[in-house]
């Protein structure tokens, strides 16, 4: 799976927008829009965080520079340890035409030393959104690892799996008007999903979809 | 003690057990993957109840003598087939994670 594989899939696949978030890293980020370009995708840059408390918040970017920048603020917070590869497989930053540059050294699997409570405000000094991912999941979610859904948060919105159940929201009060968006979360190929959701904005731009986020998906 | 015998003396289930004779030296408590990575030893029974693939890639890093899984909690399929691809011991116990911790304290003193 490489970065000019996953836009030229997303295309395929039916989709106008569409976002790159590794664990903890951006760095395939500049092949994956460049790839996006060529097909005629609006790509957004991004990261999927993992916070202290190993909640996983998607954050995303108006553009390469904001996300390079809000790396090198994460970078520094996930420690020192190396990636063992034999453990956790490599990891591999490619250009468009899917060259391998280089490895991250970092282990990227792990969590940066980054609250929950903090990530919006970071991910906002560059000018990027933040809402957590796969709320509904048992593993690496607000709602398993934090307990509750908290507006002091500020996220405008959260994401949910495909798997979630329909009656998530009305079961829970704390989730009560909160707006959600579905992920494909897709770690492989085959997991891009087809075109199945939408979204109105003034221009097909970055900061529009960026925009539409933070008014909570509308 | 070896972890077949701890498996033994706490009645612990075994999900997959290909070293029981490896050695249990101390334990671990610990949910948060992150924390857990740096802080459990070789030789550790490391108790948690997360039951997701990554539990073996931790402990695999860490090099835990065995991984007990409490609170009833049961892994999911991609743990265990991990767990049988690297060889790690996989247990299992309807016990709190403070009960098999006070347990595991009395039979390492």
């Amino acid at each position: 799976m490489t970065p000019a594989a996953v836009a030229g899939l997303c295309r395929l696949a039916g989709l106008d927008v569409a976002a790159l978030t590794d664990h903890n890293t951006c760095g395939n980020c500049p092949a994956f829009c460049a790839a996006a370009r060529a097909y005629g995708l609006l790509a957004l840059p991004g990261m999927e965080l993992c916070t202290l408390e190993e909640v996983h918040v998607i954050c995303l970017f108006p553009g390469l520079d904001q996300a390079m920048a809000f790396q090198d603020l994460v970078y520094p917070r996930l420690g020192d340890r190396g990636n063992d590869p034999e453990i956790f497989g490599r990891q591999v930053r490619m250009d468009v035409d899917d060259r391998v540059l280089g490895e991250e050294p970092r282990l990227l699997a792990g969590a940066a030393d980054i609250g929950v409570y903090e990530v919006h405000t970071l991910a906002e000094s560059c000018g990027g959104v933040a809402y957590p991912a796969h709320i509904d999941r048992d593993s690496f979610s607000l709602l398993s690892n934090l307990g509750l859904w908290d507006p002091a948060l500020g996220f405008p919105l959260a994401e949910v799996s495909r798997r979630c159940p329909p009656d998530l929201f009305q079961r829970r009060r704390d989730l009560e008007g909160v707006r959600f968006l579905t992920g494909s979360d897709a770690h492989y190929l085959d997991q891009i999903q087809d075109a199945h959701q939408w979204m109105e904005v003034p221009a097909p731009t970055p900061q529009a979809v960026l925009d539409w986020l933070r008014r909570g998906g509308r | 003690m070896t972890v077949s015998e701890l498996a033994n003396i706490l009645a612990l289930q075994s999900f997959c057990l290909p070293e029981p004779g490896r050695e249990v030296t101390g334990g671990y408590v610990g949910d948060l993957l992150s924390w857990v990575m740096g802080r459990a030893k070789a030789g550790d029974a490391w108790l948690t109840i997360m039951s997701n693939q990554n539990v073996a890639a931790v402990a695999l890093m860490t090099d835990a003598a065995c991984v007990v899984l409490t609170e009833d909690v049961r892994p999911d399929e991609a743990l265990l087939r991990r767990a049988q691809q690297q060889s790690i011991n996989l247990l299992g116990t309807k016990r709190s994670s403070f009960d098999t911790a006070a347990a595991l304290k009395d039979l390492l003193r």
